[in-house]
């Protein structure tokens, strides 16, 4: 048993922060050249042939630093989907995705291709018309795709099996990141402000939060990498893992972001301060794709009812309106 | 990154499994805890077992009777006990702080003397630290040692000694420099607890039954061999003392934590959950395996580098508040019978003796105040509260 990160995960790690504190928007061919897009893909397709695990690593740093674009939704949501050209593509940097999933798609802004499912199979939509809609989180915005139809196909629906567990690990570890930065804003503050003529870090009502808000992270991300390993390994487990640690994790985000908030007073809610994004995005990634509830009725029918897998997928929309 | 044994530990863990299929007596097999846990011969016999078959002291090195074995092992032995659920060894006190204690700062002769009795169970130990004026502030220790011809005589009283009424030994945390204050002119001794002035009252606690004492210390004599460390150095030993409590005790808690969840879905199938219920259900379930993966990630690190992660110092905080929820949703779902005892209970009575000893878990070996204090400032970096 060994639950500890290669030197060379760790220097991907040291990579991507920084690389992304340098450059706050990266375009997406510059994360193409780092090789991020590719880590997945086979060598022979240009990519790294690496696994999620080192994927998880890069979802971790992106959401620690916010970062805007559609990695989430190209290498989490399709890319293992796509025939391997189509896969060289996303390495190369040359193409980005994003999955028609629900009747809200995400990073329509930035994603050049839309997957979307149909009957048994998963599709590239091609003509479709898209509207971005305005989102707290103004760093992943939301979209519904119109018209279109279905061109090439891509994969199975029942490829979304796989999809799943792989989409709720990265949102779990994402989480992990945002609340990782809330959470070292939070403690650099507390050991710093003064009050009563002392650092506030000192006063339990201060510290005894942040031990908790430090503690539930350390547990989601336990969770996180554990469901991001079985989803690596394609562990039976995958889906259960997932469920908890996407569950888990976005609420350890939401919390730690709003002790963070309520650590620093007044500053932490003005608009000024980084704060409100972290919590905006931490919200985010708790009601999209399944809230913590749901995740957790899943879970209860696994520990009580042997069940290893969710239950039947919502009906899949093609399109939206139009 | 594996999670999975690798084929030396699984190897162990299946010869352990069988092990335990064939030598775990079914009378003692899911033991409620609590006093069930020394009383009587069955679980010195069990211990006795256990380091036959040399599964006691795993981890401690091989010359000192143990099994020189890596953290691995430990870990398994605890999950593979939980599954079959086993009782602990009766020396919990032994194995897990004197022991280590003098393993570190103990004689060639103290080692010689009382490693392999520990690991045999043949000697009982226990720990008088906290005192009713000193609890989660040990420095305020009062007991005192006078050096005089040649030993050591020792007054005062210690207080929440589990195993006490037992034991054959005490590490015992006194004031050898009636003008000290605080952290120094402390001294850590070994106590015999046959000695004459030894005096044990069985304190009878919330659940209606006593597993832990008061000791009084009546013009004991105390001979200066039985020293550990050096007069006045008592404080860095009895530190040593307190990480081998909370380092070691990561993988007990979760192997215990598993078993509680485990009876809870058991519970929650023949009574019956709403989705309320099976939600929160989930969620114990959820914070189990964090704890579990959590204590992974922390003995990886020490696997790796020598030192246990920093995470690792959670477990304790997290698995008291858990047995705590979890054992409150148990009477939940027990409804109606929730306030019958024992016999009279269903299960035994297993859930309502659970619920009421799980109140004590947020208290013992170290207060959840002291352990976010802990986290806050050895952890997170917080300037100190006091």
């Amino acid at each position: 048993m060994d639950f500890t990160f290669t030197p060379e995960q760790d220097a991907l790690r040291e990579q991507a922060r920084d690389f992304l504190t340098a450059n706050s928007e990266p375009a997406w061919a510059e994360l193409a050249e780092l090789g991020w897009t590719g880590v997945s893909v086979a060598e022979e397709d240009g990519g790294a042939g690496l696994g999620f695990v080192e994927e998880a690593v890069i979802f971790e740093e992106l959401g620690r630093a916010l970062t805007k674009g559609p990695y989430l939704s190209t290498v989490a949501a399709v890319l293992p989907i796509l025939p391997s050209e189509l896969q060289a593509e996303v390495a190369a940097g040359e193409a980005s995705w994003t999955l028609a999933l629900g009747p809200l798609v995400p990073d329509l802004d930035t994603a050049q291709r839309i997957a979307v499912v149909g009957g048994d199979g998963i599709f590239e939509l091609e003509g479709a018309e898209r509207e971005i809609l305005q989102t707290t989180d103004e760093t992943r915005p939301l979209g519904v795709v119109r018209g279109g139809a279905p061109g090439r196909r891509l994969a199975d629906s029942t490829a979304l099996d796989e999809i799943r567990p792989r989409l709720l690990a990265a949102l779990a570890i994402e989480a992990c990141g945002v609340a990782r930065r809330a959470l070292e804003y939070a403690i650099e503050y507390a050991a710093s402000r003064e009050q009563f003529g002392r650092r506030i870090g000192v006063y339990q009502a201060v510290s005894h939060p942040l031990a908790d808000a430090y503690t539930q992270l350390e547990l989601a991300r336990s969770l996180a990498l554990w469901a991001a390993w079985c989803v690596a390994e394609q562990d039976e487990l995958a889906p259960v893992a997932a469920a908890a640690a996407k569950a888990s994790a976005a609420e350890a985000a939401v919390q730690v972001c709003e002790t963070s908030i309520q650590v620093h007073g007044g500053i932490g809610f003005t608009w000024e301060h980084v704060l409100h994004r972290l919590y905006k995005r931490a919200l985010w990634i708790e009601s999209f794709a399944a809230s913590g509830t749901s995740l957790r009725a899943e879970v209860a029918a696994y520990v009580l009812e042997g069940k290893k897998a969710p239950g039947p997928a919502p009906e899949p929309v093609l399109t939206q309106g139009g | 990154m594996d999670l999975r044994d690798t084929a030396e530990e699984a190897a162990f863990r299946a010869e352990l499994r069988a092990w335990l299929e064939e030598n775990l007596p079914g009378d003692i097999q899911g033991h409620r805890g609590g006093a069930a846990r020394f009383e009587g011969e069955a679980m010195r016999a069990w211990s006795r077992a256990l380091y036959d078959a040399g599964y006691a002291g795993l981890t401690w090195p091989k010359e000192y009777g143990g099994g020189g074995a890596p953290y691995t092992h430990q870990a398994i032995l605890l999950e593979e006990m939980a599954r079959a659920e086993a009782p602990p060894h009766v020396g919990v006190i032994g194995i897990g702080m004197a022991g280590p204690t003098i393993m570190a700062h103990g004689t060639e002769e103290h080692k010689a003397r009382h490693l392999a009795p520990i690991l045999s169970a043949e000697e009982i130990w226990c720990q008088g630290f906290s005192e009713p004026g000193a609890g989660s502030d040990l420095a305020g220790v009062r007991t005192s040692a006078r050096l005089e011809d040649g030993h050591f005589v020792v007054d005062g009283q210690k207080v929440w000694s589990s195993f006490a009424h037992i034991a054959d030994f005490c590490i015992l945390l006194t004031r050898s420099d009636p003008e000290s204050t605080r952290h120094a002119g402390l001294t850590y001794l070994i106590v015999d607890m046959k000695a004459p002035g030894v005096e044990v009252r069985p304190l009878t606690q919330i659940t209606g039954e006593a597993e832990f004492n008061e000791i009084f210390f009546n013009a004991v004599e105390v001979p200066v061999e039985n020293l550990l460390g050096e007069v006045g150095g008592g404080w860095q030993v009895a530190m040593t003392t307190l990480l081998h409590e909370r380092g070691t005790l990561g993988f007990a808690l979760q192997a215990a934590l598993e078993v509680q969840v485990r009876k809870l879905a058991t519970l929650a199938r023949d009574r019956g959950a709403d989705p309320i219920q099976r939600d929160k259900i989930a969620r114990e379930w959820i914070e189990m395996q964090a704890v579990r993966y959590t204590n992974y990630r922390s003995l990886s690190q020490l696997m790796k580098t020598g030192l246990p992660g920093p995470e690792g110092s959670i477990s304790k905080l997290v698995w008291s508040e858990a047995n705590q929820r979890v054992t409150k949703l148990a009477l939940e779902l027990l409804g109606p019978d929730a306030p019958l005892w024992d016999g009279n209970a269903p299960y035994g009575g297993y859930w309502q003796y659970q619920q009421l000893r799980s109140r004590g878990n947020t208290i013992e070996a170290g207060t959840s105040e002291v352990l976010r204090n802990i986290v806050a400032e050895r952890v997170l970096g917080l300037p100190k509260s006091r």
